[in-house]
């Protein structure tokens, strides 16, 4: 695939602007999106959020979703107290077999540094606000080690069924620039 | 008709859900974006790409793919190798040197940077 753009580019046949654009508009589409369901079971089954944290390539593996790639998977969880972000300084490591394509700001150099730099101020370009007194630990990942973020559970949803829980872990959440939220419009 | 649309309406084969296609890898949506962008250049027709794909995925069920659609991709990404040979915008030997250029900086590049072709350790001072 590289080697076909990289002469294709070169003859000036493609834009890789325009490629870009046409990828981003399936980011959501892309990897079987299976994040949502594993933040879901966690919330809902105590046992198995205590294997996902100990565990987490073992965890998703469980519900049958690939770690095709080979890397390991950490999930790290949000608290009142502690919020956690991922970023991957070095380049764009992204655990997509269960949040799908990265997003394109997750790989602009300006996310990469300033998520380390100042993580607050990053969490608050995405117009969430976290109160002071919760702190924010970031994470590093790397080609062997990704990281999926629990978001807590919102209030408000005692009793949902695993499949309505889904709907409100947004991709954000899971990455650690958003939280996980009742969806406003329930059709 | 949006481009997609026309796409869909000319290759159905396409993994899709409800409300489009759907991709099992991020280079497999990188694939499906060059074709949209080539023949919005105009470098083929959709029953031009339709024909080369079916045909591709002819000769490799006759060769034993067990076609289950995990390798529908791959056979996307050799057509339009075919594809851009046969409208002249590229050689087959040119291909097979840049993919020989980007597999060597790939082996050369240390785990977790990102790989480029300034990685290949043979490539040339002229940037060919």
């Amino acid at each position: 695939m590289r080697a076909l753009e990289t002469v294709l580019v070169e003859k000036g046949y493609v834009d890789p602007a325009a490629l870009d654009l046409i990828v981003e508009t399936y980011e959501t589409k892309i990897g079987p999106r299976n994040g949502a369901r594993v933040i879901a079971k966690a919330w809902s089954d105590p046992a198995y959020k205590a294997r996902l944290l100990a565990d987490g390539t073992a965890a998703v593996a469980e519900l049958s979703y690939g770690g095709r790639q080979g890397e390991h998977l950490k999930v790290v969880e949000n608290t009142p107290e502690l919020h956690n972000l991922v970023v991957c300084t070095l380049c764009s490591c992204y655990p997509w077999t269960v949040l799908g394509l990265p997003p394109v700001w997750y790989k602009s150099a300006p996310y990469r540094s300033k998520a380390v730099l100042d993580p607050r101020g990053v969490i608050g370009d995405f117009g969430v606000s976290l109160p002071a007194s919760t702190k924010i630990r970031v994470w590093d990942s790397t080609a062997e080690l990704r990281y999926l973020v629990l978001p807590m559970r919102p209030e408000g949803t005692e009793g949902w069924s695993e499949e309505r829980l889904a709907d409100c872990v947004t991709r954000d959440s899971m990455i650690g620039t958003g939280l996980a939220r009742i969806p406003e419009v329930a059709s | 008709m949006t481009a997609v649309a026309a796409a869909l309406a000319a290759v159905p084969a396409i993994p899709c859900d409800a409300t489009g296609p759907v991709f099992r890898e991020p280079w497999e949506a990188q694939a499906f974006a060059m074709a949209l962008s080539l023949h919005e250049r105009g470098l083929f027709t959709w029953s031009e790409w339709a024909e080369t794909l079916s045909a591709e995925i002819k000769s490799a069920q006759a060769a034993g793919d067990p076609d289950t659609g995990e390798t529908y991709y791959a056979h996307w990404l050799a057509a339009l190798e075919k594809m851009v040979v046969a409208k002249g915008a590229s050689t087959p030997e040119r291909l097979r040197e840049m993919r020989d250029a980007w597999d060597r900086a790939a082996r050369a590049t240390p785990h977790g940077e990102p790989i480029s072709l300034a990685g290949d350790p043979e490539r040339r001072a002229d940037g060919n």
